[in-house]
C-alpha cells in the first residue's frame, strides 16, 4: 500500500517536472506596458538555402500568435503590398523606418524575424527536416524591442523513442503530405511557430486583448 | 484518498494540454501556401477553397481568424471581380476593427488602380 502511494506520488512529480523544468524567463515588463493589441508580421530574412522558406514559415506564424489574443496583418496582403511598392527584398523591408510602418498599417508592434534553418539534412542512418526561427517583436509606436526568441522543430524528434503527444504530432505532421522536402518544412513551420509564439508555451508571447487571459501572467512569469 | 491522487494526476494531465481555439482557422494556412506558391492551385479553386471554409465556420458558429476575409478579398481584386473583394475588405474591418487604417489604404489603392504609399 505505502509502495503504491510512493508510486503515485513519484508519477505525480515526474508530470509536475515535465511542465515546470523550463529556462530563465523573459523579463516581459516593457512589453506587458506596451500592450499591444495588432502585430504586423514583415516577411522573414532567409539564411538558408531553401527559397520557399520565408513562404513556409509566412503561411504558418499567424496562427499561434492571433491565438494568443492578437489581431494579425494577412501576411501574403502584406507581402503583396511592399511588392507593389518596389520592396521584395526581406533586408530593405526590415531597414523601413518603424513610423513609416506605423503610417501604413496602423499596427501596434512589428515582428521581425530570420530563418536560420530550413529543409532536410541527408544522412546515412535517416534523413530530417529541421525548421528554425529567430524573432524579434518591436513596438512600432515607439521603436522598443519587446520580446526575443529562437526556437527549433525537427521531424527526427519523434522518432525512435514514442516521445508521447508532441512526437505523435510530429509523426502526423510529417506523413500527412507526400514527402517533399519543401512540405514537410511547411509542415515543421508549423511546429516552430508555434514554440515560439504560442502564449502557453514558457517565454512565449503574452495573451493579447482578444484572448480571455489577457493581463493574466503567462507560463513564463508564472514560474517566478 | 484514492479518489483524490487520481483528481489531482487528471488535473495536471489536463493542465499540460492546450485550450479551445479562439478562431476558426480551417485549411487557411494551406490556402496561404499555396498562394505563395502560385503553382499548383488556380486563383479561383483557392477562392472556392476559402468559400467553403467560411461556410464551415458559420455553420460551426465560430469567429473566423484575422486576415481570412482580407486575404479573401485580395484573391477577388486579383481575378477582377472588386464587388466581392470590397465585401470581404468590409467584413474584415467589421470583424476586426483593428484592421481598418490597412484596408482603408488598400481600398483606396485598389480604387485607384494602383497601390502605392506616398
Amino acid at each position: 500500500m505505502k509502495l503504491t502511494k510512493l508510486a503515485v506520488v513519484s508519477v505525480a512529480l515526474l508530470l509536475l517536472s515535465g511542465c515546470l523544468t523550463m529556462p530563465k524567463a523573459h523579463d516581459y515588463s516593457d512589453y506587458r506596458a506596451a500592450a499591444p493589441a495588432s502585430i504586423l508580421v514583415l516577411p522573414p530574412i532567409n539564411n538558408t538555402t531553401e527559397v520557399i522558406a520565408p513562404y513556409g514559415v509566412l503561411s504558418q506564424v499567424a496562427t499561434p500568435i492571433s491565438e494568443s489574443g492578437y489581431y494579425v496583418y494577412p501576411v501574403a496582403v502584406v507581402e503583396q503590398t511592399f511588392k507593389n511598392n518596389g520592396l521584395t527584398v526581406a533586408n530593405d523591408i526590415h531597414a523601413i523606418p518603424v513610423q513609416k510602418l506605423r503610417e501604413i498599417f496602423g499596427a501596434d508592434a512589428a515582428l521581425y524575424m530570420t530563418i536560420t534553418e530550413y529543409g532536410t539534412s541527408y544522412a546515412v542512418i535517416m534523413s530530417e527536416t529541421r525548421v528554425s526561427i529567430e524573432a524579434t517583436l518591436v513596438d512600432i509606436r515607439t521603436g522598443t524591442v519587446l520580446w526575443q526568441k529562437t526556437a527549433t522543430a525537427s521531424s527526427a524528434e519523434g522518432r525512435g523513442n514514442q516521445s508521447g503527444l508532441l512526437g505523435a504530432l510530429v509523426e502526423a505532421a510529417v506523413s500527412q503530405v507526400v514527402e517533399t522536402v519543401a512540405d514537410t518544412g511547411f509542415d515543421i513551420s508549423a511546429i516552430t511557430s508555434n514554440r515560439l509564439f504560442s502564449a502557453e508555451i514558457h517565454n512565449g508571447l503574452l495573451y493579447g486583448p482578444r484572448s480571455p487571459k489577457f493581463n493574466q501572467k503567462n507560463v513564463a512569469e508564472g514560474t517566478e | 484518498m484514492k479518489k483524490l491522487i487520481f483528481i489531482a494526476l487528471a488535473t495536471l494531465l489536463v493542465g499540460c494540454k492546450t485550450v479551445e481555439p479562439l478562431f476558426y482557422h480551417g485549411n487557411h494556412n494551406e490556402n496561404v501556401y499555396n498562394y505563395f506558391k502560385a503553382d499548383e492551385v488556380t486563383l479561383e479553386e483557392q477562392i472556392q477553397s476559402m468559400n467553403e471554409l467560411l461556410a464551415s465556420a458559420n455553420e460551426a458558429g465560430k469567429m473566423v481568424a484575422p486576415g481570412i476575409h482580407a486575404h479573401l478579398a485580395m484573391l477577388y481584386f486579383e481575378v477582377g471581380n472588386s464587388s466581392d473583394g470590397i465585401k470581404h475588405f468590409e467584413a474584415e474591418k467589421q470583424l476586426y476593427p483593428e484592421s481598418t487604417q490597412y484596408i482603408d489604404f488598400l481600398m483606396t489603392a485598389a480604387m485607384g488602380g494602383n497601390n502605392e504609399a506616398h
